[in-house]
């Protein structure tokens, strides 16, 4: 059973990894948690099935699930990075200078806002993410990785791959950096800081987008209230890993993942959910700046 | 905007063309504090000119002003005889402003070689960033062999030098900067302000702030005496070195 679990909650966790980084970026760069994060991964997930709609009606409903999925990938990572970076401009950004309560509570807005916009445009009942894989896999002696799996670590592993080298090799990923760690130095050595707030709301939106579409083909249902719970737990592991550090974000999301399925395995199942909450509880006792995290210093 | 009509606007307001930068009675307030109260000063090209001053007096919001961080609520600033006042300070290192502020402010997580890249960030010519960064190197031996180290890491007068460095990345025309000596050991102090005296052989413009009023006026052409947010003094560096007034205030004898 320990290895069926491990999968399992590598799985998850994977995903969490994924939506946490958009937590996390955020946070390293303008201090504040983004709630409404949570709706853009919701949103991704929709957009997925979306995607397979248009090229079912278009008649192409019939070519390889691989194109259909990547199709579903691209679509929902794109609209969802649209949709961050408009809600940065629209509801964050006229509030840069205001006390720290005000972007927040408008991130709440935001979010309901999304949710009540899904449930209205979409409906309040259940949706099924179509079928594009046969849910068999390979045996490994006695547990099982299905072909969903294989594909969701991968592209996972890939996502973050990808998004290492983007920070740390590019010129664009070291200014990110750069204004997370100083923003008013960035303003003094000629970086467009609102080009690279843009860019990181683009960047986790995309990366959420990618998540929403991953669970929706996993679980095969999605709803327009399950950003809510995703996203919690992926803020969750952000702050395990230590908020504001992006690698740090891949292993919370990881070990949250991991926790969740072994305490549902050996434990309880019916408790799954409450797993996360008891290690935020206790990180926040015992190591409140989190597993790679760094004291938070004063700034000036 | 056209050459000839920034041409006529610099000579309406009567600017010499060997004027870099020029402040015209700026006046700066964070809230209802007043922090400049009208302060006006001139540099001209590759003059080292020095702001000095106790704490408090306006030094670093005069930098800060300059550097667009903070917008003067009064006044105007002309640099190269154009009013900057509208300018991001993106815009502003653009067009040749470089700050070396006070705290040092290295990015403390960015590698060494980092930090500096971020000091050209402004630039695209591959070929002419990287003999800058051999030319910091020479200038900085002890930066080329900690380049892959964590700015944080560094000692306070590595530090330092790392944030000359940077600032010199952006391949500035006038470079500010505030309290570099602060901090560091004795002779440290010297090896820094031997370095500020070499980078004026360049075609660089310098503004110094500090409190060490003494080597500031032993390496600057001219300096400003700033007290509570006004300039009450301004003379050549070695006639303010001889002032019995700055001798009593600002040079401790």
């Amino acid at each position: 059973m320990f290895l069926q679990q491990l999968i399992n909650g590598l799985t998850v966790g994977s995903v969490y990894a994924l939506i946490a980084i958009g937590y996390t970026m955020v946070y390293g760069i303008l201090e504040f948690i983004n709630f409404a994060h949570g709706e853009i991964y919701m949103l991704g997930a929709y957009l997925g099935i979306i995607a397979i709609g248009l090229l079912t009606a278009m008649g192409l409903g019939n070519s390889s699930a691989f194109l259909l999925l990547a199709f579903a990938f691209i679509f929902a990572m794109v609209f969802c990075a649209f949709y961050g970076v408009t809600i940065e401009r629209l509801a964050y950004r006229p509030l840069r200078r205001a006390p720290r309560l005000a972007p927040l509570l408008s991130a709440l807005g935001v979010s309901i806002f999304l949710q009540n916009f899904v449930m209205v445009t979409q409906g309040t009942r259940n949706k099924v993410f179509p079928q594009l894989f046969a849910q068999n896999g390979f045996d490994l002696g006695n547990a099982k990785i299905t072909y969903i799996q294989i594909m969701i670590l991968v592209t996972s592993i890939l996502l973050m791959v990808g998004l290492t080298l983007f920070v740390n090799k590019t010129k664009m990923g070291k200014a990110m950096r750069a204004t997370s760690q100083d923003q008013k130095m960035a303003y003094l050595v000629g970086i467009d800081v609102n080009r690279v707030i843009s860019v990181t709301f683009l960047i986790g939106s995309a990366l959420g987008a990618a998540a929403g579409v991953m669970v929706a083909l996993y679980y095969g249902l999605v709803n327009f209230h399950i950003g809510y719970t995703a996203g919690l737990k992926a803020f969750t592991a952000a702050v395990l890993g230590g908020i504001g550090n992006i690698p740090g974000a891949m292993l919370g999301g990881i070990i949250l993942g991991l926790v969740e399925s072994l305490g549902a395995g050996y434990l309880s199942s019916e408790y799954k959910d409450a797993y996360a909450f008891i290690i935020l509880v206790l990180l926040l006792i015992f190591r409140p700046q989190g597993i790679l995290g760094e004291r938070l210093k004063e700034r000036s | 905007m056209p050459a000839l009509y920034l041409d006529i606007v610099g000579k309406k307001r009567g600017v010499n063309n060997n004027i870099i930068l020029k402040l015209e009675d700026v006046k700066t307030s964070y809230g209802r504090i007043e922090a400049l109260k009208g302060i006006s000063l001139f540099l001209r090209k590759r003059e080292i000119v020095t702001l000095i001053g106790a704490n408090g007096a306006g030094k670093t919001t005069t930098l800060m002003t300059i550097c667009g961080i903070v917008k003067n609520s009064g006044g105007h600033i002309l640099f190269d005889g154009e009013d900057i006042k509208e300018a991001s300070p993106q815009k502003l290192v653009r067009r040749g402003i470089s700050q070396v502020p006070e705290g040092r402010r290295i990015f403390p997580r960015l590698s060494v070689i980092e930090n500096l890249e971020m000091g050209a960030f402004i630039r695209n010519d591959r070929a002419g960033i990287r003999s800058d960064l051999e030319r910091v190197y020479s200038l900085f031996p002890i930066l080329r062999e900690r380049r892959k180290q964590k700015g944080g890491t560094l000692s306070g007068g590595e530090q330092q030098m790392l944030a000359i460095g940077r600032a010199l990345m952006a391949r500035p025309r006038l470079l500010l900067l505030d309290e570099p000596s602060l901090g560091l050991a004795p002779m440290l102090v010297e090896q820094i302000f031997r370095i500020i005296e070499e980078i004026k052989q360049g075609e660089v413009t310098i503004l110094l702030v500090e409190q060490n009023a003494k080597k500031a006026l032993s390496c600057a052409d001219r300096g400003y005496v700033l007290e509570n947010g006004l300039i009450t003094l301004e003379d050549t560096a070695s006639r303010l070195l001889e002032n019995e007034k700055v001798k009593a205030s600002y040079l401790g004898a």
